[in-house]
């Protein structure tokens, strides 16, 4: 048998909704609604059967549109990248601040993406993260926690 | 009505909210003409903004980016034969050919007029038929309700999914177990949270929405290679030409779009069917309405062939905010979106609606009638202009996608977490993207998981347990026969094509 990319997503997603059906009869239910015609748990058994069923017929039904990805012209290195500054940013923005931490992600996301000009990447950086902080603090009235600007004196 | 009407105009003719609607509909249009990009991300994008204004502003600035980006797409499928959105598809099979004679401005001329007529048209149904259905829909018992959910996530299944009905069905599961996290709403006990307290509260709406739409389509343009703002740097160097309408070709579009705007917005206010279809409908129906001679001309750049499509799109976008606004049910990803917005602002859509907040309800149809005006007027002779501000280098535009994205999260929660949840989502959704599993019906049965469950367990309680809720009442069995007619075709269309 061949198996496809997409009857190995459906396999995950099988053994997902297995997992999922089997921490849906671990939830904890009052006493008094254990045998209730509808507690908490029962809407998550009746998914968690569904995402088996839809799953179990993706598996075992033919797939006439089998999809065939090259997976050499795919951009995995620029992608994941990305991805991984994202983390950093997520990582920092709290301990930083939003606009030492965003400003970085900006110009680190456009020199991964492969901009070289650094006037440009500045610009759309520090200033645009500024008006961009304005328009959210300012006149939105956002309230965004900034460590650095804070230690730096330019916010209260 | 009258007094509704005025409340509405009252509303949607402020200050701010007109330059909401222009600011709006200038960003959609400028998200709608990068192909991959449809208004669901912009107004993905726009959410975080929209919770600094009142509900009425947030959801006129919504609706006016929905516009803008349905005419945006036109642009790109006219002018490159790019759709930058499904439902701008029948545009381009006699826009483009237009385009290539050398009438590209008068083609989006026709194709701006027909948007504007057939949105005016269906805001004009919606306005009497809104509040009809929301006296009747108040007839509506849990089990209908319960029933209506089903049909309208089988139909956006099997309506988006392009032959995957099954792909399509596992989304919609996934978007109700992703719903179900968090605390049960009756008994608060937290269900598949793990001990985690950032999951006490469930996964957010804008969360789910930021990653399986924005960032991951972000995601998919840099794993594809593909450079959306190519067609933008095109679209800036076409000569348009005149965008003049002449009597004969005014005649024809008189004829085409009364017809079409009520099958566009019939179709809209399907749950699930939505512009695609509708404008599609309207292109086969129209071919089949006109005469031999014109019939021909289909293909090679008709009037009536890139009319029909124009008017039925904006029709059915109208049209499909009929059951969010009566039922506060979301017809398709689009109003389920806007229906997120509206629960994150406390309201709830649904038949009372209109008497409990009346200047919503009744200032978002005035915007769509406003934001229509604001497309004509100003999008129509600055599309060379928006197109050139578009041709900003893909490097720059992700990471803005990005940065909004992560942004939006970040203000809402103030919370790492939610970073990281919504990063993991959208490296998952860009994978499955790559296969083909459809988002739509995901981020529709994410919305609709807490509702559903709550007129599922209402049923149930209310029969004792036993499922003959389902076929007690015939309008519950009518709905539930559909869905039941709807998931056997798909399922013999599978076997069929197999075979």
């Amino acid at each position: 048998m061949n198996i496809n990319t997409t009857k190995i997503i459906s396999l995950l997603f099988f053994i997902f909704s297995a997992f999922y059906l089997y921490t849906a009869y671990q939830i904890q239910v009052f006493a008094f609604d254990e045998n209730a015609p509808f507690n908490a748990r029962t809407f998550p058994i009746y998914l968690g059967y569904a995402g088996l069923f839809f799953s179990g017929l993706k598996l075992i039904l033919p797939d006439p549109n089998t999809i065939k990805i090259e997976h050499k012209t795919l951009e995995y290195k620029k992608t994941g990248i990305l991805v991984l500054i994202a983390i950093i940013y997520g990582a920092t923005i709290l301990k930083v601040g939003y606009f030492l931490t965003t400003s970085l992600f900006l110009m680190g996301s456009y020199y991964f993406l492969g901009e070289r000009r650094w006037v440009l990447i500045f610009m759309l950086s520090f200033p645009f993260v500024a008006a961009f902080m304005y328009l959210l603090h300012g006149v939105l009235e956002i309230y965004l926690r900034d460590p650095f600007l804070k230690l730096i004196g330019v916010m209260g | 009505m009258i007094e509704g009407i005025l409340i509405g105009l009252t509303t949607a003719l402020t200050f701010q909210n007109i330059f909401m609607v222009m600011i709006g509909c200038f960003f959609g249009t400028i998200i709608g003409m990068l192909p991959g990009l449809g208004p669901m991300t912009a107004i993905a994008l726009m959410i975080p903004i929209t919770y600094g204004f009142d509900p009425a502003t947030g959801l006129i600035l919504m609706a006016g980016v929905y516009y803008g980006a349905v005419f945006g797409g036109s642009t790109s499928s006219i002018l490159l034969n790019a759709p930058g959105v499904p439902g701008t598809v029948a545009t381009s099979f006699d826009g483009y050919p237009m385009a290539q004679q050398g009438k590209a401005g008068k083609a989006l001329a026709i194709a701006a007029w027909s948007s504007f007529a057939g949105g005016t048209l269906a805001a004009i149904y919606l306005l009497f038929l809104a509040p009809s259905l929301s006296k009747v829909s108040l007839s509506f018992r849990s089990p209908d309700y319960f029933a209506l959910m089903i049909l309208g996530l089988t139909a956006i299944a099997a309506f988006s999914s392009k032959g995957q009905f099954i792909k399509a069905m596992m989304m919609v599961v996934l978007g109700l177990m992703l719903a179900s996290v968090g605390q049960d709403s009756l008994s608060d006990i937290t269900r598949f949270t793990f001990n985690n307290m950032n999951l006490t509260d469930g996964i957010s709406f804008v969360l789910v929405v930021m990653a399986t739409f924005a960032m991951s389509e972000a995601l998919t343009i840099i794993l594809k290679r593909n450079d959306p703002t190519a067609a933008a740097k095109q679209v800036s160097l076409t000569e348009l030409g005149s965008i003049k309408i002449d009597k004969e070709e005014r005649a024809k579009m008189l004829k085409t779009i009364p017809r079409t705007s009520i099958i566009g917005f019939l179709i809209g206010v399907l749950p699930g069917a939505g512009a695609t279809i509708a404008s599609f409908l309207a292109y086969g129906m129209e071919r089949n309405l006109v005469n031999d001679k014109e019939k021909e001309k289909f293909g090679k750049g008709s009037v009536h062939g890139l009319a029909a499509p124009e008017t039925a799109n904006n029709a059915a976008c109208s049209g499909a905010f009929v059951p969010l606004l009566t039922l506060g049910i979301p017809g398709s990803g689009t109003t389920a979106v806007m229906l997120g917005a509206l629960l994150g602002f406390g309201i709830q859509p649904g038949p009372r609606l209109y008497m409990t907040n009346p200047e919503i309800f009744w200032s978002v149809i005035m915007s769509m009638y406003i934001g229509m005006v604001v497309l004509l007027i100003l999008n129509l002779p600055l599309i060379p202009y928006i197109a050139r501000i578009l041709a900003v280098p893909k490097n720059y535009l992700i990471p803005l996608i990005l940065f909004f994205s992560i942004t939006g999260i970040y203000v809402m929660s103030f919370n790492n977490f939610d970073i990281y949840l919504m990063i993991g989502i959208a490296v998952v959704a860009t994978f499955m993207r790559l296969y083909d599993f459809p988002m739509p019906p995901l981020i529709l049965a994410f919305v609709l998981g807490g509702l559903m469950e709550e007129n599922l367990r209402r049923s149930l309680l209310l029969s004792d347990g036993s499922w003959t809720f389902l076929w007690d009442r015939t309008l519950t069995a009518c709905i539930l026969s559909t869905t039941i007619l709807i998931v056997g075709w798909q399922i013999y269309k599978t076997i069929a094509k197999k075979n």
